[in-house]
């Protein structure tokens, strides 16, 4: 597992019922991209999270594919529909096999 | 070993198509993932927005937004990266909007691609220029 990787997601606390609402996320991490080479002249391998997904009570509200070419500290930024009061869920698969997840709770009023 | 006049003049040819390859092989790479993602299929423009900035200072981190109402994904390709391919963005049946943003790495000036792939199964590019003061490709 990479070091130092900690999830932070922006998620409004209530929302109505069917509104559109906007999501932040943004997770620490190096995104080796696999270009880069280190002091010896060996090329760093390439280390990036490769798979983001966003989840509400189980229904997929967006997944990305990420590569090579996402900055440092990925951040996303897309809008989810909620229908009713539940959970996002958030995903991160990092190369090495590791899962980072962050869930947050939405109330409908 | 003498060098006659038309040695010279095939080495002379071979050494210019040789320092062509590169950037003929990056136009290709870029031709290559957007051919995989639409399978071929030919592309029209407009109903797809893509937002990047004309001059971006650091070529580390760019921010990037793509909108394409009624798309199921759309894919992000920087044209002059070594490796092509930036993100696909799957949009889900809760998606808000067909939209989503990020901040991508530009190894240097060049075109960025966006390519939506609408839920009638057509797909639709836009295409932005994005000079890059400072590249991202480490090094």
């Amino acid at each position: 597992m990479a070091s130092g990787v900690k999830p932070r997601v922006k998620v409004p606390k209530t929302a109505a019922a069917g509104e559109v609402i906007t999501i932040k996320t943004l997770i620490s991490h190096k995104m080796e991209s696999g270009q880069r080479k280190d002091s010896d002249g060996n090329i760093i391998p390439q280390s990036i999270i490769n798979t983001f997904t966003c989840d509400f009570n189980g229904q997929n509200v967006i997944n990305v594919e990420l590569h090579g070419a996402i900055s440092t500290n990925p951040y996303f930024q897309f809008e989810a529909t909620v229908p009713e009061s539940g959970e996002f869920t958030f995903t991160w698969q990092d190369d090495d096999g590791s899962t980072y997840t962050d869930s947050k709770s939405i109330a409908v009023s | 070993m003498n060098f006659t006049r038309r040695d010279a003049l095939v080495i002379g040819a071979g050494a210019v198509t040789a320092a062509m390859l590169p950037i003929k092989a990056f136009a290709s790479l870029a031709d290559d993932a957007e051919a995989a993602f639409t399978g071929g299929a030919a592309t029209s423009d407009g109903g797809i927005e893509l937002t990047a900035p004309e001059i971006a200072e650091n070529g580390n981190t760019v921010p990037v937004g793509v909108s394409a109402p009624g798309a199921v994904s759309i894919i992000i390709i920087a044209a002059g990266n070594p490796n092509p391919d930036v993100c696909t963005f799957n949009f889900g049946p809760l998606a808000g909007s067909q939209s989503a943003s990020t901040r991508m790495r530009l190894s240097g000036t060049q075109d960025v691609v966006a390519i939506a792939k609408m839920a009638d199964g057509s797909f639709v590019r836009a295409a932005s220029t994005v000079k890059v003061t400072i590249g991202g490709c480490g090094g």
